[in-house]
């Protein structure tokens, strides 16, 4: 294949003579592929970041919530009334084959005062015996970055995420006193950064305290569920399920909690972004074929122009299958820079966007820029512009070698 | 003019019909023509005498409508588009009245195109074309594009095209119509040259008295038949 080179250089010629042209017409394609690659890699980007925020919640996570919807579905504001979870609920959950522990965390949004100023903040209330703690504290969200968790009866000691500060735009240190629903708390712990804004920016009070303070003696908000390892976490959701139901006389399909592993969340939330990204690419995909319908008339017009060289080319050898390859590389190299431009762009966009998330504490999203997605896009592009030069081509190869040199 | 070797093109009843609408023309009629290893053959006509076909089918760019062509004993007139591509591209080397050059490459790759259609190396492409513009006396010009030559200049580069894959048959149609007459004899005196040294089969289609007299055997064509066939005794060769 010696004469790929020579054909090369003389596509390249090709398009480099009619610079205008060609410019514009790689311009369609360019459109396409920076949307293709700036979704895909925001895409990819964000399962990513659920796939990371999954391992920091664990596998091995259950997560009960009240209402029949399950936790994605959130619940009305009917069945918010209805439907509670109580301490209960918890000891019921702990006797559970595979159940390693289970603690009810109750949330509330609070009033937070530091210094001068006092903002709302999610409020994440849990117990503080020794178990609970060490479980807690190797979920990722309330993984401990300075500080020591709170023992037992050490009730205005709180937890802070380490974005807190931001609300205030003052740095909160351990032993400084902040105020919660007008009461004095000291900072214990400061948790690892974990990429999502609400956990970051939370504070954490011991159980007992909250029952006091907000007069909530029995329910709780979610039950977190660590499975024992060898358990398969979603048959023991199941078991979960049947226990739960026997003790709140409810029949099958009529719950009024959801069990969910970690996994089924995130799951859901995974299809119905994939429904989304291909809908997204869909569109997108749209411009790729006006884009090649560009190339195919730009090629069109272009082997008109060169009727004349095409008949010089068959007089001195050129087979058709010659012919054929020349303008189906200068065709697939129209749609290849096309796609080189499109990538970059494509790629520095996702790149903004994910610099502007992490503005906005989505530090999680990170644009995805494997070399598959590069590629991909760029054998894409060259593939659109090959097709869109084909029937172009076809044409230019099959022309007589007389009536082609004697047109002017 | 003796010659006991078998003719290298035979063209045997060729009639070619071309459809204008409704109207068929013909622009040959019957044509028989042998031509001979070492022959320098003029073919001469009015417009419209078919001689331009004639170049076409003798070029192996056209298939007759009726009749046969015969290269070195082969029947070309059947062939598919893409074998006669390549039997033109090895055994006729074209030259044209308007050069045909190809615009966007330099003297060098113009030249090195044949080969680079009969598949010949890179490396040996380039020293073949060369020694080509070397031979034409192009050597400090090839790196120059077309336009960046006179007239002259690009018909040498077209001969030492048509040379690039020592073919046994060089074709010029009108090969001095686009030139003045001092350049134009300067590239007679090379075709008529390589008909000398080169031993090339030369077969030119001239409507130019003067032109006609480098040939050996000048035919004359009309309505599409050849209505006359002479020795030509004393060729020009060399204009003092």
């Amino acid at each position: 294949m010696n004469m790929l080179e020579d054909y090369l250089k003389f596509a390249i010629d090709g398009i480099a003579h009619r610079r205008l042209r060609s410019w514009l017409t790689m311009i369609g394609i360019f459109i396409g592929i920076v949307a293709v690659v700036a979704l895909i890699s925001l895409g990819q980007g964000m399962q990513n970041a659920i796939d990371e925020q999954l391992k920091k919640v664990g596998s091995n996570r259950i997560i009960i919530t009240p209402g029949g919807g399950g936790a994605m579905a959130g619940p009305t504001t009917s069945e918010f009334v209805a439907a509670k979870l109580y301490e209960d609920d918890v000891d019921v959950v702990k006797k559970v084959r595979g159940v390693e522990d289970a603690t009810g965390v109750l949330i509330k949004n609070v009033r937070v005062k530091f210094g001068d100023k006092s903002r709302y903040v999610m409020c994440f209330a849990g117990n503080t015996d020794p178990k609970t703690i060490d479980f807690i504290q190797n979920i990722d969200y309330f993984m401990v970055d300075k500080g020591k968790y709170p023992k037992e009866g050490e009730k205005y000691k709180a937890t802070i995420g380490p974005d807190l500060w931001k609300k205030f735009d003052k740095e909160i240190k351990l032993g400084d006193k902040i105020e919660i629903e007008g009461r004095e708390f000291e900072v214990a712990v400061i948790t690892k950064k974990s990429g999502s804004p609400i956990q970051d920016t939370k504070v954490g009070i011991p159980l007992e305290t909250a029952r006091e303070m907000f007069n909530i003696p029995e329910e709780v908000m979610i039950i977190f569920v660590e499975t024992k390892p060898g358990f398969n976490p979603s048959d023991v959701a199941e078991d979960i399920k049947e226990k739960l139901r026997k003790d709140h006389n409810v029949k099958k399909g009529e719950e009024d909690f959801s069990v969910q592993t970690a996994e089924q969340m995130i799951g859901r939330f995974k299809e119905i972004l994939d429904t989304v990204q291909i809908v997204l690419i869909g569109i997108a995909a749209i411009s790729l074929i006006v884009g090649g319908i560009g190339i195919m008339t730009t090629m069109y017009t272009s082997i008109i122009e060169r009727t004349n060289q095409i008949g010089i080319m068959k007089a001195i050898g050129a087979k058709n299958s010659d012919i054929l390859l020349l303008f189906l590389i200068e065709a697939g190299l129209l749609g290849l820079v096309g796609g080189v431009m499109g990538v970059l762009i494509g790629l520095v966009i996702s790149k903004g966007v994910e610099i502007l998330a992490a503005e906005y504490g989505l530090e999680m999203l990170k644009a995805y820029m494997g070399w598959e997605l590069i590629l991909g896009a760029l054998a894409f592009s060259f593939i659109v512009g090959c097709i869109s030069g084909l029937l172009p081509a076809r044409r230019a190869s099959k022309m007589n070698p007389v009536d082609a040199l004697r047109y002017r | 003019m003796e010659n006991q070797e078998p003719a290298i093109i035979k063209l045997e009843d060729v009639w070619k019909i071309y459809h204008m609408g409704e109207v068929e023309v013909p622009a040959l009629r019957g044509l028989n023509l042998e031509i001979y290893p070492g022959e320098f053959v003029a073919i001469m006509g009015p417009s419209g005498s078919g001689k331009s076909t004639a170049m076409n089918m003798i070029g192996c760019l056209d298939v007759p409508t009726r009749g046969h062509i015969f290269l070195e004993g082969q029947d070309i007139s059947r062939l598919h588009e893409s074998d006669l591509a390549q039997i033109r591209g090895k055994t006729i080397g074209f030259i044209f009245q308007t050069f045909n050059l190809m615009p966007g490459l330099t003297a060098l790759e113009n030249v090195m195109l044949p080969m680079t259609f009969q598949g010949i190396p890179r490396h040996e492409r380039e020293m073949r074309a060369e020694k080509l513009l070397n031979l034409v006396g192009l050597s400090d010009r090839i790196n120059h594009k077309p336009t960046e030559l006179s007239g002259g200049q690009q018909q040498r580069v077209a001969i030492a095209r048509s040379l690039a894959n020592d073919p046994e048959v060089i074709l010029a149609d009108e090969p001095t119509g686009n030139l003045d007459t001092k350049t134009g004899r300067e590239v007679m005196e090379m075709l008529s040259n390589l008909h000398r040294e080169e031993k090339k089969v030369i077969i030119m289609v001239t409507h130019d008295q003067d032109i006609s007299q480098y040939a050996e055997r000048i035919l004359h064509l009309r309505d599409g038949r050849i209505v006359s066939d002479e020795e030509n005794r004393s060729p020009k060769i060399h204009e003092v």
